[in-house]
């Protein structure tokens, strides 16, 4: 297998981007990209498109050869493919990706994502992202995305020390790391008491609990290593790519609170790269919700089971803590454009190895780590990413 | 939702018919026709869940899909029957009531309806016990 690296990355903004249809954002996206690798399109060899339900969204399927389309590529008639995992589809796009260079396949691809969620009304958004879980045996019977999520938050409260407040902390701090990132959707700090004061969705979770429908786009390039200075002076190196699944119900679990897929692409990421915790200098966590931080720093192995409240009111997961936690602002803060989500994460993570975060930067980021989740837990995707 | 899909699951969603691995004695609710332990070696044949199972988890949602916008806030929950598999289902009871490791038992209900001129989907819910 051949080293992979990110050659360059790009972003559209996240929000309620009424004056982008789903073709203006994927290729604003795929255009920063490109500029960023100093790359020209006849370059492109394929491309892996993440995207959830542009069917529902959108009433568009075939999204693969639209992207490659209205990219300009439609005569070079390079593959391009989309793939779906729910809200890990974007991770899954960048893994595709990654493994079609190591093979030695293909040598410039394009590791897409792009979701535009606001072209139908709240309701049909909610019900379409219901889909993520089980239609039939969750849906059918009047469970909610949120609903799911909260009955982790039920079960975990139930045996853990988790206050209501510690798991509003988690918004509170993505947001303060959101109103420090250009692209976010939401650039304003919140306090616990805007999460303790938003209405109900369902309990014990809140509006301020959970993350947006969102609109946008983005876009990394991955290269063989060998070749990745040919179009950038900061390559990034992918150090580890796994991919894990789980039972598609909440219900089916061996337990309610745990992701097991997670544990599973973690400890198989860590192997790959033969990296310990102590190596990783900050991670994109799947914050879908805020039990989801509050599980996902666990499960990666961060701290203890039942330990991530207290470690995040004492500020371990903030900029500057122990291991921050989605400087991105994550996807309750910078927003959640369902399959562009893990791209994002891809994103942020080589913005911060070539100290261009900004405001938000953690000082001398070597290595970092994305995490990704495709409905409550039926599929994790874990990167590792670091400078070289 | 076409009436065929709706009419298929007619046995699992009114009755509680799930199957069970004769092989390894494992019960399924949702029913399953592969038994993920004894994969091919597993014998599969159907089963009616006695319908009691106790409260593994819940929420009160407050903000639901189009659907079942009407009955919020409803109770929704985990329960784990009797036979040992969990399922998701509503619990007919006031949100202050429900409680983890709560007894309920399964009766029929209506869940929600295909608009004014759809399919009625009716199913099972679940209502305290005691």
């Amino acid at each position: 297998m051949r080293d992979v690296a990110v050659i360059g990355v790009g972003c559209t903004t996240f929000g309620e981007k009424w004056s982008s249809g789903f073709r203006e954002l994927f290729v604003e996206a795929g255009a920063l990209a490109l500029e960023d690798a100093q790359l020209s399109g006849e370059k492109i060899d394929a491309m892996y498109v993440g995207n959830m339900s542009a069917g529902r969204f959108i009433e568009q399927e075939h999204i693969g050869a639209l992207i490659a389309d209205y990219a300009g590529l439609a005569t070079r008639h390079i593959p391009s493919t989309r793939v779906e995992a729910a809200c890990a589809s974007g991770g899954l796009a960048f893994r595709q990706a990654v493994i079609a260079v190591a093979s030695g396949m293909e040598d410039i691809v394009v590791a897409a994502g792009v979701e535009k969620m606001t072209d139908v009304e709240p309701g049909a958004s909610t019900d379409t992202l219901t889909g993520a879980a089980d239609r039939e045996w969750e849906g059918f019977v009047g469970a909610t995305f949120p609903g799911l999520y909260a009955m982790i938050a039920t079960d975990y409260m139930h045996r853990y020390p988790l206050t209501r407040e510690q798991l509003a902390q988690v918004a509170v701090k993505n947001h303060y790391n959101g109103a420090r990132n250009p692209i976010a959707q939401y650039q304003q700090e919140i306090t616990i008491e805007t999460v303790m004061k938003s209405p109900m969705v369902a309990e014990p979770l809140r509006l301020f609990d959970c993350s947006p429908i969102t609109d946008g786009a983005s876009a990394v390039i991955v290269a063989p290593l060998s070749r990745a200075r040919e179009f950038t002076d900061t390559p990034i190196k992918v150090l580890a790519s796994a991919q894990a699944s789980d039972t598609i119900t909440l219900h089916d679990r061996r337990d309610i609170s745990t992701l097991d897929a997670t544990v599973a692409a973690g400890q198989r990421a860590f192997r790959m790269a033969k990296l310990a915790h102590k190596d990783i200098d900050m991670v994109e966590v799947h914050d879908c919700f805020t039990i989801a931080e509050i599980c996902a720093i666990e499960d990666l192995g961060f701290c203890r089971k039942g330990e991530a409240g207290k470690f995040t009111t004492e500020g371990e997961t903030a900029l500057g803590g122990k291991i921050p936690v989605n400087t991105s602002g994550g996807l309750k803060a910078c927003g959640h454009p369902v399959g562009a989500t893990g791209i994002k994460q891809v994103y942020e993570i080589t913005k911060q190895l070539r100290n261009e975060a900004g405001k938000r930067q953690i000082d001398g980021a070597e290595i970092g780590m994305t995490h990704n989740v495709g409905g409550t837990g039926a599929t994790a995707v874990v990167h590792i990413l670091g400078r070289i | 939702m076409t009436v065929a899909r709706f009419w298929r699951k007619i046995p699992q969603r009114y009755n509680m018919i799930g199957t069970k691995c004769e092989n390894c004695g494992k019960h399924f609710f949702p029913p399953r026709t592969l038994c993920p332990d004894c994969r091919r070696s597993g014998r599969i044949v159907a089963h009616k869940f006695a319908g009691s199972g106790t409260i593994v988890t819940y929420t009160v949602i407050h903000t639901a899909n189009e659907q079942f916008e009407a009955f919020t806030p409803y109770v929704l929950a985990i329960v784990k029957l009797d036979e040992g598999p969990r399922m998701t289902a509503q619990i007919v009871c006031r949100p202050d009531e429900v409680k983890i490791g709560m007894r309920v038992k399964s009766v029929f209900r209506r869940i929600a309806t295909d608009g004014e001129s759809g399919i009625i989907h009716y199913g099972t819910k679940f209502v305290p016990v005691g």
